[in-house]
């Protein structure tokens, strides 16, 4: 029992509460509204411009850009020159990078080769975005049989690897051209970008914005432009900038397996596969393509990474 | 359980058969006339194509050809190659040698991908994972067939350790660089996968129970964390399987290994369309076991998935 003395001092728990002014909850509690709530994307965009990866990655990625667009700001030569009197030669002062088993000036080929490459990963992107973006968008939308036959499409498709799929055609296009490799890359990419777009277009329409503007008499395809599929492109957009890597890898591969670009081509999959002969002799031959390569894929990899934790709310507050 | 697969083997038809139609259209639809792709240079006479063409079915409509061919198939009759040896028997003589290649290639993914994702997932933000993930974009980053390159180089050339060129009959040894090479690149997958899915369960409220009651930290990683983070894992290593066998034409090319994509790529460019068919079908097979033993190993990480009948 406890006295009437201790009860004045100590009030019953059930009925104390604290003065207003001593706690710090309408702080925590209170939101700010000042300013509009920042959109999912203008959040991502804040957090992405404090990250170094991020910075790095599209700083490279503004840089391989340059060098595509303007690649005589870097060299003077011309990169389809060649001249057997001055092949094979060490990197010196007149050749910074050395020259190629044809007389080529690597050099030139590294930075004219840039173009190429991002033109294809760029458009096969595109390309693949659009065919699987469509197809999952419309197979998740409307659901049942429609979903069904185009799901078992994506799955046969899916079962071809890429490459295995892009060498099969690429054969049998004969002389292959920038635009025959888009087109190539591009029907046999899209299945991951179609089943990520369905996944997410089945979560997003099951949202009550959406009930509410189908119930307000918005028309099929207007809920699924305006409502469903801004909410639903975060994910693939993610996916597409990783694709984007992917195709360029892509591209050089089937270069090097002589299916894809002709030899007269300014490829750095096919200056690779050229290098090859010189490995013992001049490895340097390899380098310089190789690490343009691999750098440029690697900006866009780093990029979609980036991109995938700033829009990921719970990887955003640690 | 057996239900399960007997549905999932039913479903494995149409795209079976899907993939194999595809495959076969665009080996004969988009091809030049193979009769005399198979002639060469050499002058051949309308009667002796006719007879070839007639030996292959070349004459008769595109469906049905399919429809022969997959006949033959379940009847594993899947012809005589261009160079007159049974299709089949050149599929066995060259399947062993990248299936070693394979098995390879899944031991070092998912072998050092899984233990350097642990390490990586358990010490997030220190230097050991910062490397580790610098590594795998790195490798992520270089196609297969430039780390082909470098692998000959500083094993091959340098080191003098590895073979260059495997040539025929290739001992496991031999195969051992190749196959490091050709599981590079879904190493540093496996690794990526197993770290961010290490590093969300190392936080879950099981784990702490786990240790709260006194489990040493060896016992916790492997029973409580590790169990818990494998099945994107699994799933990641099950699709690969697929790319392998893609990554195989480029990986046996670099190292002029004697397998499955050497001569898939040999087929391609002479336009041998059954081998082609006989060889995408094969790789499809894999590829759709391998996803279903995929699912039906979720059951044994996760008791909570139970099989739908």
């Amino acid at each position: 029992m406890r006295s009437d003395a201790q009860n004045a001092r100590r009030p019953r728990a059930e009925h104390w509460v604290a003065p207003l002014a001593e706690t710090p909850l309408q702080e925590v509690d209170a939101a700010d509204t000042s300013t509009a709530p920042r959109s999912l994307w203008a959040e991502a965009g804040h957090s992405l411009i404090r990250n170094p990866v991020f910075v790095i990655s599209a700083l490279l990625i503004l840089f391989v850009l340059f060098v595509a667009a303007f690649p005589q700001v870097f060299t003077g030569q011309d990169p389809r020159f060649g001249e057997l009197g001055r092949a094979n030669q060490a990197p010196g002062a007149e050749h910074p990078f050395g020259t190629s088993r044809q007389g080529y000036d690597i050099m030139a080929r590294t930075f004219w080769g840039a173009r190429t490459s991002v033109i294809i990963g760029f458009f096969a992107m595109i390309g693949s975005t659009l065919i699987g973006g469509t197809i999952g968008a419309l197979a998740g939308y409307l659901g049942g049989w429609f979903d069904e036959v185009v799901s078992r499409i994506t799955d046969i498709f899916f079962a071809v690897p890429l490459i295995l799929g892009a060498i099969v055609v690429a054969t049998r296009l004969g002389e292959m051209n920038l635009w025959t490799v888009i087109l190539v890359l591009s029907v046999f990419g899209w299945t991951n970008i179609a089943r990520i777009m369905r996944g997410a277009v089945i979560s997003t329409k099951g949202q009550d914005y959406v009930t509410s503007s189908i119930a307000l008499g918005a028309s099929s395809p207007s809920v699924l432009l305006k409502h469903v599929i801004p909410n639903a492109i975060a994910p693939v957009i993610v996916t597409a900038t990783v694709n984007l890597g992917v195709f360029i890898v892509a591209e050089a591969t089937l270069s090097f397996l002589g299916v894809g670009l002709p030899t007269s081509a300014v490829s750095w999959g096919g200056d690779i596969s050229d290098a090859r002969d010189a490995l013992r002799t001049q490895p340097s031959m390899l380098f310089y393509p190789s690490v343009a390569l691999a750098v440029t894929v690697l900006s866009f990899i780093m990029l979609g990474d980036a991109v995938r934790d700033a829009l990921d709310p719970k990887a955003r507050k640690r | 359980m057996l239900w399960y697969i007997g549905r999932r083997l039913l479903q494995m038809i149409p795209v079976f058969l899907g993939s194999t139609l595809i495959v076969y259209l665009i080996a004969f639809y988009t091809s030049g006339d193979p009769i005399l792709t198979l002639a060469g240079d050499k002058p051949i006479s309308p009667a002796v194509a006719d007879r070839l063409r007639e030996q292959y079915n070349l004459d008769k409509p595109v469906l049905v050809q399919w429809l022969i061919y997959l006949g033959n198939v379940l009847t594993f009759d899947l012809g005589v190659g261009f160079n007159n040896r049974p299709i089949w028997d050149q599929i066995a003589a060259a399947f062993p040698t990248t299936f070693r290649l394979a098995v390879i290639a899944v031991i070092v993914e998912t072998i050092f991908g899984v233990i350097a994702g642990v390490i990586s997932g358990l010490r997030k933000g220190k230097l050991i994972d910062t490397t580790l993930l610098m590594l795998s974009l790195l490798l992520i980053a270089t196609p297969t067939f430039v780390l082909g390159f470098l692998a000959q180089f500083v094993f091959g050339l340098q080191l003098g350790i590895a073979p260059i060129n495997v040539g025929r009959d290739p001992s496991w040894q031999n195969l051992l660089l190749p196959g490091f090479v050709l599981g590079g690149v879904s190493f540093a997958y496996v690794l990526r996968l197993t770290r961010t899915s290490i590093a969300e369960t190392a936080g879950a409220d099981h784990v702490r129970t786990a240790t709260a009651k006194g489990l040493s930290r060896g016992g916790v990683v492997s029973k409580h964390i590790l169990r818990n983070s494998l099945i994107p894992v699994v799933t990641f290593i099950g699709a690969d399987l697929g790319a392998l066998m893609g990554g195989a034409i480029v990986t046996e090319r670099v190292f002029n290994v004697p397998g499955i994509g050497t001569l898939l790529f040999s087929s391609i460019n002479s336009g041998e369309s059954p081998m082609i068919v006989s060889l995408v079908t094969l790789l499809v097979i894999i590829f759709l076991l391998s996803n279903l033993v995929v699912d039906l190993l979720y059951g044994v990480l996760d008791p909570r998935i139970r099989y739908a009948k």
